[in-house]
Parts: C-alpha cells; sequence; structure tokens
C-alpha cells in the first residue's frame, strides 16, 4: 500500500517497520513530527520526549545497550547539544543497533543557524545517510540500523528542513519484529576509560576502512548513466533537483551513504563523463574530499554554499537557463513576520518591559523570541537553549564591575527551563549574580506545535505523569527571591518587576498561564478557569490614542478615516490586556 | 517532462492552506498521479506567511518550484497573491481570495496595506477573484473558506471529475464532510 507521508513521517514509518523499540527525542523544527509519529506506534515502541537532546541520545545509548533497535533524533542545533556522548558512543559501538536523526535546516527558515552537520559524521567518524524523499527516509532508517549492528557503529542520518516537510509516496511493509539482544556485560568496550578508549580509537580506524567497502558495493550509491557529456554527483534533496533540471540529459551517481564516500565508484564515473558536477545543499562536504583524491570536479564555484538548493539556482547556475517572471513592485508587499497570538500570556510580561530603561534583555528560543518584532521590540540576543540564562549572569558581572546601571533580565520558557536553564541558573546562584531571571511558564512547549514536557503532568505518549514544579526547583537551587505572577495582570507584572529590578540579589520571576492555543487539561482548567470570552471597543470613549496597540496584540487593528480601534472578534480570546492598557476604558469584556 | 503541473498555495497562518493541500494532494494521489507536496512555514503558530506547493504528473522529482513556475497560484489573501506572484509562469492563472489580513507591521502603522493589491494582480495576470468568505458565510461557516478556494483551483485545474468526496472524508472529521463538499462545489461554481 502506498501513502502520501512527509519525510518525518517516513522516518517513523521506518523506525516503526525496522523494529525499533526505543526512541527519543527533544522538539524542534523541522524534527518534531518525527517522534510525534513514533509516538503513535504505542504498544511497539516507546516513544519519549527528553528534557534536551544529549538526555535523548544517551537515553537511546542505554537502550541499545541493552540490545533493542533505537531511534534519536533532532534538529541541527540539537546535535550540538548531544556531541559529548555522539564521540565518545561512536568508540564505544552499540549492541541493538542505532540511528541518530539530524534535521538540518538548510535557508534557516525555523533555527538560529545553518550548520551542515555532515561534517559531525567525519568528525565523529561514524558512517551517514542522506535520503533524497519519504520513501528513502523511510528505507534508510532500517538499512542505517543493519550497518549499526553490522559495523558496530551508531549511523547518523541527515534530514533537511525539504525532506522533513515534504510529502511524497512510500510503499508501506509490515513490522519486523527484531529480536532483542541479549545484555552481555563488557567493559572492554562500553567502559570508556583511557586505557579502553585508546584500544576503540584503532577499532574505530578500521571501521571506517570496512565503511568505505561498503560504500563502494552498497546499492545506497548508484551510478544511472546517460548522456556522458554531463555528470551529476548528488546527495539528499539536491540529488531530486539535479534530476529535476538535467533529466536524462545527464549521468548521475546518487550518493545515499555519504560517508565515507564510496571513492572507488567516484573514480570509476568521474573517468565516464566529460565534465563531473558535485551538487550539495551547504558545504562542500563531498566536492574537498572529492576534490581532495585528486579529481578534477566543478562545485562550490557555480553552487551557492549558503542557503537552500532549488532546481532554479541549479539551471541557472550550470545551464544558464532562467524563467520568465512577471515584473512587478515588490516593495509595496508589507511583511508578515510571525507573531506572539492575540491572548498570548508572553505579551503581558514584554509588555511591562517595554516600560523599563536600562536593561538588558538575554532571550532563549522559544515564543517569546518573537517579542524582538514591534512594536515590542523587547529582547536584544538569542544565541541557544539555555544561554539566555547564562549570558545575562555574565553580563551582569561586567555591567556590575563597571559600574554601570544597566539590569540584565534573562527570559526562556518552560520547556527550555527543563531543556538546560537549570544548569545555567545553578551557576548564576554559586556565581552570586544579581540578574533577574523570568521563567515564562505557559504549561507547554509552545514554539514547536504544543509538545509536553516535564511540567505538563503527561508523557509524549499520553499517559498522566509527576509535574515538576518549576517554583519548587528554582528554590531547591537556592534562589531565595521568587514570585511567581499571571503576567495578564499587568499590577501584578509591574509589581515584580519592580521588585526584581530594585532587588540586590539574584531574583527569579515565574509567570504562569497557559498558551493561548493549548488544549487544557482538567488541571489547567482547575488552576487558571474557563478565561476565554471576547473584548469589545467602544466607539464612543475611544480617542484614537493608539496605546492599545502597542501591546502588540494582532486582534487590535487601528482605523486611520475613523480615528477608532475596533477587535477581530475571531482572533480576540478575552485576554484583558488591552482592557487594562485603555486609558479612556473604551475597551471591555462582554458579558463583564 | 512538461506534463508535471505545479501548483502554489499561499496564505496567513491558520487560514487553512495546508488542510486544502493535504486533501487535494490526496486526491491526486488516488487519480493515480505521482504527488510531492511541500509546506513552507515559519516557526510561529498562527500570524505569518504560508505557502504549500503540490506537484503532480507522471513523474515528480523535486519537491519545490521555482520563480516563474507555477501554473496557478491559489492566494488565500489578497496581500499575499502579490507577495507570490514572481512565482507564477506569465502564461499562468491567478486565484485570489478578496480578503484582506493586516500584517503585525500594518497593524503597528510600520507599513501600508497594499489596498490595490488585487488590481495589481488583474493587471500583471490572469487573475479570477473569489469571494470566498462571503460564499462560506452562506454555507454557515465562514472558516470554511479555503475548500471554496480549493473548488475554483480544482475547476481552472480542469480536475472535476476526480474523487473529491472520498479525498475530504479521508481529511477532514466528520462532522465537517457534508459542509466541506459543498464549499467545493460552490467553489467550482465562482470560477
Amino acid at each position: 500500500m502506498k501513502e502520501l507521508l512527509t519525510g518525518n513521517e517516513a522516518v517513523a514509518r521506518g523506525a516503526y517497520e525496522a523494529g525499533v523499540v526505543y526512541a527519543s527525542a527533544y522538539p524542534g523544527t523541522p524534527s518534531t513530527e518525527i517522534m510525534e509519529t513514533i509516538a503513535t506506534y504505542k504498544g511497539d515502541i516507546i516513544a519519549e520526549w527528553a528534557p534536551n537532546e544529549k538526555v535523548a541520545l544517551e537515553s537511546a545509548i542505554g537502550a541499545s545497550i541493552a540490545g533493542a533497535r533505537t531511534l534519536a533524533s533532532m534538529k541541527h542545533v540539537g546535535l550540538n547539544v548531544a556531541a559529548d556522548p555522539l564521540f565518545t558512543f561512536a568508540y564505544t559501538g552499540v549492541n541493538g543497533g542505532m540511528v541518530i536523526i539530524s534535521a538540518d535546516d538548510p535557508g534557516v527558515h525555523s533555527s538560529q543557524n545553518e550548520q551542515d552537520n555532515r561534517n559531525y559524521a567525519k568528525f565523529a567518524k561514524i558512517p551517514m545517510l542522506e535520503p533524497s524523499d519519504s520513501q528513502e527516509a523511510k528505507d534508510m532508517v532500517r538499512y542505517a540500523l543493519e550497518i549499526s549492528e553490522k559495523y558496530d557503529t551508531p549511523v547518523l542520518m541527515r534530514m533537511t528542513t525539504r525532506v522533513c516537510h515534504s510529502k511524497s509516496l512510500v510503499e508501506l511493509a509490515e513490522r519486523n519484529n527484531v529480536p532483542k539482544k541479549p545484555y552481555v556485560k563488557n567493559l572492554q568496550k562500553y567502559d570508556a576509560v583511557p586505557a579502553v578508549a585508546k584500544i576503540l580509537r584503532e577499532k574505530i580506524e578500521e571501521r571506517l576502512k570496512k565503511l568505505e567497502d561498503f560504500s563502494n558495493e552498497t546499492e545506497l550509491n548508484f551510478i544511472e548513466m546517460n548522456d556522458s557529456k554531463i555528470g551529476v554527483i548528488a546527495s539528499g534533496v539536491a540529488y531530486q533537483y539535479a534530476k529535476e533540471v538535467f533529466k536524462d540529459g545527464a549521468s548521475y551517481l546518487k550518493i545515499g551513504f555519504s560517508y565515507p564516500l564510496p571513492m572507488k565508484k567516484i573514480k570509476e564515473f568521474a573517468s565516464k563523463v566529460e565534465t563531473l558536477y558535485v551538487i550539495e545543499e551547504l558545504d562542500p562536504f563531498m566536492e574537498e574530499q572529492i576534490k581532495a583524491a585528486g579529481i578534477k570536479c566543478i562545485g562550490k564555484e557555480k553552487i551557492p554554499a549558503m542557503g537552500e538548493l532549488n532546481p532554479d539556482i541549479i539551471a541557472k547556475n550550470l545551464l544558464g537557463k532562467e524563467n520568465r517572471v512577471i515584473e512587478y513592485d515588490r516593495s509595496i508587499v508589507a511583511k508578515r513576520p510571525p507573531v506572539l497570538c492575540a491572548g498570548c500570556p508572553h505579551r503581558g510580561f514584554f509588555y511591562d518591559l517595554t516600560k523599563r530603561k536600562d536593561i538588558v534583555i538575554t532571550s532563549d528560543i522559544g515564543c517569546y523570541g518573537l517579542s524582538s518584532q514591534p512594536p515590542l521590540n523587547a529582547k536584544d540576543t538569542s544565541i541557544c537553549m539555555g544561554a539566555g540564562f547564562s549570558m545575562a549572569h555574565g553580563a551582569q558581572k561586567v555591567f556590575n564591575k563597571f559600574n554601570e546601571k544597566m539590569k540584565t533580565v534573562a527570559v526562556l520558557g518552560d520547556s527550555t527551563f527543563f531543556h538546560s536553564g537549570i544548569t545555567s541558573l545553578l551557576n548564576a546562584v554559586y556565581n552570586k549574580s544579581n540578574a533577574v531571571f523570568c521563567i515564562l511558564d505557559n504549561r507547554i512547549t509552545g514554539m514547536t506545535g504544543h509538545q509536553e514536557n516535564p511540567g505538563t503532568g503527561f508523557t509524549l505518549q499520553g499517559d498522566p505523569t509527576v509535574i515538576t514544579d518549576i517554583e519548587k526547583v528554582v528554590r531547591a537551587l537556592g534562589v531565595e527571591n521568587v514570585r511567581t505572577v499571571n503576567p495578564l495582570e499587568i499590577s501584578e507584572m509591574k509589581d515584580a518587576m519592580d521588585w526584581a529590578l530594585s532587588n540586590e540579589e539574584l531574583t527569579v520571576i515565574i509567570t504562569k498561564w497557559p498558551c493561548v492555543l493549548k488544549k487544557l487539561s482538567q488541571k489547567d482548567k482547575d488552576d487558571f478557569g474557563d478565561y476565554k470570552g471576547l473584548c469589545y471597543v467602544d466607539d464612543n470613549k475611544c480617542i484614537g490614542c493608539k496605546i492599545c496597540i502597542k501591546t502588540g496584540c494582532p486582534a487590535l487593528k487601528y482605523d486611520k478615516k475613523l480615528n477608532k480601534v475596533s477587535i477581530d472578534k475571531t482572533q480576540c480570546v478575552g485576554c484583558k490586556l488591552c482592557v487594562q492598557v485603555c486609558p479612556k476604558k473604551a475597551i471591555s469584556k462582554v458579558g463583564e | 517532462m512538461c506534463d508535471v503541473k505545479n501548483i502554489l498555495l499561499c496564505g496567513v497562518g491558520g487560514q487553512g492552506t495546508i488542510l486544502a493541500s493535504k486533501i487535494l494532494s490526496t486526491c491526486l494521489v488516488d487519480a493515480g498521479y505521482d504527488v510531492k507536496m511541500s509546506e513552507i512555514h515559519g516557526m510561529a503558530q498562527r500570524g505569518g506567511s504560508v505557502t504549500t506547493q503540490v506537484r503532480y504528473g507522471k513523474k515528480v522529482y523535486s519537491p519545490i518550484i521555482g520563480r516563474g513556475s507555477a501554473d496557478i497560484l491559489v492566494s488565500f489573501e489578497a496581500m499575499e497573491g502579490l507577495r507570490y506572484l514572481d512565482q507564477l509562469k506569465p502564461e499562468g492563472v491567478v486565484v485570489v481570495n478578496d480578503y484582506k489580513i493586516p500584517s503585525s507591521t500594518i497593524l503597528a502603522g510600520l507599513e501600508e496595506y497594499p489596498e490595490d493589491a488585487i488590481e495589481i494582480l488583474k493587471a500583471k495576470a490572469k487573475t479570477k477573484v473569489i469571494d470566498a468568505g462571503e460564499i462560506a458565510s452562506s454555507l454557515g461557516n465562514p472558516k470554511a473558506m479555503n475548500i471554496v478556494l480549493l473548488g475554483s483551483l480544482v475547476k481552472l485545474m480542469g480536475l472535476e471529475s476526480l474523487n473529491w468526496k472520498s479525498a475530504i472524508e479521508k481529511c477532514v472529521k466528520p462532522a465537517f464532510v457534508e459542509l466541506n463538499i459543498k464549499a467545493l462545489e460552490e467553489g467550482m461554481n465562482a470560477v
């Protein structure tokens, strides 16, 4: 049976069919749906959200050593977090097969950088697979697990946004219940103390040689001979783009297994074609190795090393062909950046901060990152998860030393706090920081589309679990000045921020209100009540001062001609932030 | 190989472009085509610019198209049509919803909404204007405007004979099947 699946859904299906028993991840675009889909195979696969990628990979390593086939998935920057266990796991190797998915983001659609994680395979000396569509994504999970077990190594599979989020047809198969391997205690393999690691280091080099032989033999790397004038070596979705452009007018060496490269096959292919192009997204990963082997080819001279590739770029840069396009004045099209939703609890928090002077707001990665959009223009920085807290600490130390009256306010969310904010806060406590640390707890992992986390009370597969109390954790780390507030109550928020900014010691503000898009649990309803409704503007009282517009709520619209504000009923949820800021009391909630 | 057709749908997060594309793709697959669909959306849940691309034919390689490649551009919002007009083939067709959603920069007074967006589209390309909001409201649910637009697309691409009922049944909750089928028909009738 054939089904139309995204690459992410196909990876999940591949894990199911290949007999994966344990899978773990931390959500991150474009990888999130892999684990969300694996979770639906409840009963066959244990699927979990880990608080961060390092923990996800380490848990999967445990499952592999215990003898089961396992998978860990993450976005490209997540692999940076998990790099520590990865490099040593590359030494020890596996018991049950292990595939690690890295979902890279060429074009930086939803990330803070554009790194090419194929470099991790070379760096960690482990094999790598690159699917070019959903069918391959599914099939390659099985290949990866077989390679993992045969060569005793974790296998990296590099997806990209376009492969993750595009749908193509996939032939489905039944699950192959691979028997669990017995656990055998083996210190010479799994106990990577220096004496053991030195020996394992040699094993890795031997393994790489064997893997290169495999790379030359495997059907994952195949040649399609057509016209010999142009030869194309391509991997991942770049192969599909190349096929789109050259069709049968070129010969191809499709690279599905891209580390170690099949250098013998590449030489053979190169000798048969007149002009050889290497077409790959982002870094000249294959090209540099091919050139280093003394093979003449054209790559990044013609194909950009940054941004997402597409068929047009290839057609234009390699064939000089360009489509005719409709010419018009694009400058009149207004920007449409993503925004904090109407009723987003973060808005109340940031609205207060926009009133403050002499502060630096170090933010993390999450919805609150959208606070930099006008009219809030709130945050100053974002680097990576957990960094909001750590950076505030460092910056505050410097401001203090030079007697500047700047105060640093750090911002991260509940999921981010659990991810790596806890250790950053611990550092700030230990090193006697006096910055203001804010945890914007919206009771869910918001940005990636509502994944459960240790604070929500449910596991990925829907089982009720312990709710980690953020305030208790903060106090347990040694913080004495803690306040939990409702960020949509402006006076409460203002009091807390006045208190925190005037305090000489480290303070923590926890804002607690559910994400406006969250499907409320019974506990949420008990805690927060049924607060939804609608606000409306009394035209007779509105003087068009636009103070409410400064909250940045997308439900509020100012009409220049009428000099009045109106509220879009389809968006408003009655959070009442605008009600509180209106100086003329022109806004009220229906039924109140 | 020019049997591959390229469709670009664009709109604002929350308008239902992705569901419309899903129904379209499902129906095309059931009809035996090779299909690739690509979603391009930002990181936020709502409010940003969203596009999906659907390509179908005997054999489809790339999941995405480039500038000047779409046979039809379906815009769920007036200004978004203008944003993606350069993706359309010069001889292609635009279906544009007569519906305006100001962006956050417009609401904040930093930019102006291009009020003549639809007029520009008409001047630059073969354009069909659909008041999908009005049509959907007359059916009792303004949210069904995405399916009205899908209906117009189906008609213009000559795909009326495919089994849309089955595709809708596969993609939406049973309670909304009837509404969506009606919305699709009304969309076909509107062009």
